[in-house]
């Protein structure tokens, strides 16, 4: 098993005919996935081609795209200016996950597209996320899919490289992921660590999750506490940022110090007194991981 | 993005909100020609992008243009928190009455703008917040919505007994969530909301921060930056695409991904260094973006090596290897370099950098201890 996505994930990409839409549906598609259409208003018609001579038919709008594909997953390419929009299409076309990519959009637009979505009951990842990927099913997003493995773990991060120096330390211990999800670097993200650790403690195969916070917000702290009253399973986690100065964002939007709320420090703190073992360093991760799982 | 006082309350104004009159001045003779126009007592106020400026002295009451030339002659060119004050506004004094706080911010938990309202005004509103929580009124606004009528109503009933104050009070809070929509913000603050004797109400500060994120279909508000309230290597780094916070340790970092940077920083500290900077190469590089890396990263004269963390899923390891390679020769790097490189085109990477004379490693607590010792004087 596997959360969000697996072998019935039926995709639809949103901007497959941009510069990193179409690089990243091959990639995708080469991982094994399910690619069903693509979506680009003005290129409704023309054909997709893929690796191996596979080929995706592109549609004007998302209710086309669904209606003829049957997709029930979506994952946004498109600029900035139009995510929050391609978002708010995907949530109305009757696709059950929405998986936004693109960096920078305008938080009061995501503010409006987060409570339109949730009202659908449509399941939106990020924006600003490198989305998921079930080694051995499907991926949805950018993750490298030679890093992952199949295995017990299951990773919940607010990062996209630092997932992949976890995941890569896991991979080459032999401990194999489940499902690997990052959840993005905004201030206002659709699915959130305790969504994910919900869906990690339903699912039979994961034995063990491994979270991977950053600066700013409540998130982890939450988590943490969601870790200590609902979860069986071990958890154990990193904090990036400790050395991070107050005040300034570094890199992700979110990632800020607000006068002294959101310090690695504090969510450091609430991570131990929660139960969940914290790893002074990415490498540190392997054995704790290994020790609870014992 | 931060925006100065004055810039705020132009937005403020524009969204009709009654703030009193100012101008900028950058020399004392222009403030006390500004002041000596309005004639009575002014406030000669710091435009900084910190808070505490009237504990550091750089908010001041003058009682007639010659004291305003005075106070701006030391205000002027003074530093608060590290940053130099570069310009005043002055202000006619208001009679204050009383006092109160008014903001709104986007809210992480609710994910909606969450407005903060309180009849004590004019003090850190963090520390009433905890201290005092009961004397906040908070409401989080629906973004299909707006703020309706009856919620602004509820907040300034809040604040004021006199009706004849709630009612200004409101239409103000309604005007600021459109002030704070339509100028693309993440914060709006009104601290303090004054009553005067005359029984109106005024808004005599204000400030703002504006999502970074909203700046591309906002020019009049990009056009707001003041550059010259950043280091010039954070403004250099914007206009390369690059993320970059400057901090004052030794070993410079170079990464690419924010939570691999931060991790990196992190572990520079763990072997007992001190991180020279965040730095995100961003995800596509291409080669000109590690060059104008490198070449901020030298610019810090404190940096003492230089550490390359890559880990390549979008980014090509080779794209960020030929970059290195082409900085080194464009560019005369004093400090060692040492680079960690793995993931997509390793092999391509490490072929164009042993060419080139370089070693790399593939794990990252091996190059960062390696960094730490070189900066730390060792071979």
């Amino acid at each position: 098993m596997s959360i969000f996505i697996d072998n019935d994930t039926k995709l639809v990409v949103q901007g497959i005919t941009g510069r990193d839409g179409s690089f990243h549906t091959l990639q995708t598609m080469e991982y094994g996935t399910n690619v069903v259409a693509g979506v680009t208003p003005g290129k409704g018609g023309q054909t997709f081609e893929g690796p191996n001579g596979q080929t995706v038919p592109i549609f004007n709008a998302m209710d086309e795209a669904v209606a003829e594909t049957g997709a029930n997953t979506s994952v946004i390419f498109v600029p900035p200016a139009f995510a929050a929009g391609a978002v708010l299409e995907a949530a109305d076309s009757g696709v059950a996950l929405v998986v936004a990519i693109t960096e920078g959009v305008p938080v009061l637009d995501m503010a409006r597209a987060h409570v339109f979505a949730r009202d659908k009951g449509v399941r939106v990842l990020g924006p600003n996320c490198p989305g998921l990927i079930s080694p051995g099913k499907a991926k949805v997003g950018i993750l490298p899919g030679q890093i992952v493995t199949e295995g017990p773990i299951g990773l919940v991060s607010r990062s996209g490289t630092l997932t992949y120096e976890a995941v890569f330390q896991l991979t080459g211990a032999g401990l194999g992921q489940t499902t690997c999800v990052g959840i993005g670097g905004d201030p206002l993200i659709g699915t959130n660590f305790i969504d994910c650790l919900e869906a990690f403690e339903a699912d039979p195969d994961t034995k063990g999750v491994v979270m991977l916070g950053e600066i700013g917000g409540t998130d982890e702290q939450e988590a943490a506490a969601y870790v200590s009253d609902h979860m069986s399973k071990p958890v154990v986690g990193f904090i990036a940022g400790q050395t991070a100065p107050p005040g300034r964002r570094m890199g992700h939007a979110g990632a800020i110090i607000s006068g002294s709320a959101g310090t690695a420090e504090e969510k450091m703190k609430a991570f131990e007194e929660n139960g969940i073992a914290v790893a002074k360093r990415p490498a540190d991760l392997v054995g704790l991981i290994q020790d609870a799982l014992n | 993005m931060d925006i100065h006082e004055y810039q705020a309350k132009e937005r403020f104004r524009a969204a009709g909100i009654d703030v009193p009159p100012g101008e900028i001045a950058t020399t004392p003779e222009e403030a006390e020609t500004i002041a000596a126009g309005y004639g009575g007592t002014v406030v000669v106020k710091a435009q900084v992008h910190s808070g505490g400026r009237g504990k550091a002295g750089g908010v001041r009451l003058a009682k007639d243009a010659a004291e305003a030339k005075e106070h701006a002659t030391a205000i002027l060119g003074m530093d608060i928190k590290g940053l130099t004050v570069e310009k005043v506004l002055v202000t006619p004094a208001e009679d204050i009455d009383t006092e109160a706080y008014v903001g709104v911010l986007m809210d992480r938990k609710k994910q909606a703008a969450t407005f903060m309202v309180s009849a004590e005004g004019g003090v850190d509103i963090e520390h009433v917040a905890h201290e005092t929580p009961e004397l906040i009124r908070k409401l989080t606004v629906d973004p299909r919505y707006g703020i309706l009528p009856h919620q602004a109503f509820w907040l300034a009933n809040f604040l004021y007994d006199d009706p004849k104050l709630i009612k200004q009070a409101s239409k103000i809070i309604a005007q600021l969530y459109d002030a704070f929509v339509n100028s693309g913000a993440s914060m709006a603050e009104i601290n303090p909301l004054i009553t005067t004797s005359a029984g109106e109400v005024k808004a005599i500060d204000a400030k703002m921060s504006i999502d970074d994120s909203e700046l591309f279909r906002r020019p009049d508000v990009e056009a707001m930056r003041d550059t010259s309230s950043e280091p010039a290597s954070e403004v250099k780094a914007r206009e390369a695409g690059l993320s970059y916070v400057k901090l004052d340790g030794d070993v410079g970092c170079c990464v690419n991904g924010a939570g691999l940077a931060m991790a990196t920083m992190d572990l520079v500290k763990y072997y007992g260094g001190e991180p020279a900077n965040f730095l995100d190469i961003g995800g596509s590089s291409n080669p000109d973006k590690v060059v104008a890396a490198l070449e901020i990263i030298t610019s810090d004269p404190n940096v003492k090596a230089i550490l390359f963390n890559i880990f390549g899923g979008i980014t090509r390891c080779d794209d960020v290897a030929r970059g290195i390679v082409e900085a080194t020769n464009r560019i005369d790097i004093g400090p060692p370099i040492v680079i960690r490189l793995t993931g997509t085109n390793e092999e391509l990477a490490l072929e164009i950098l042993s060419d080139a004379g370089f070693s790399a490693y593939t794990s990252m607590d091996a190059v960062v201890e390696k960094a730490v010792e070189l900066a730390a004087g060792g071979a």
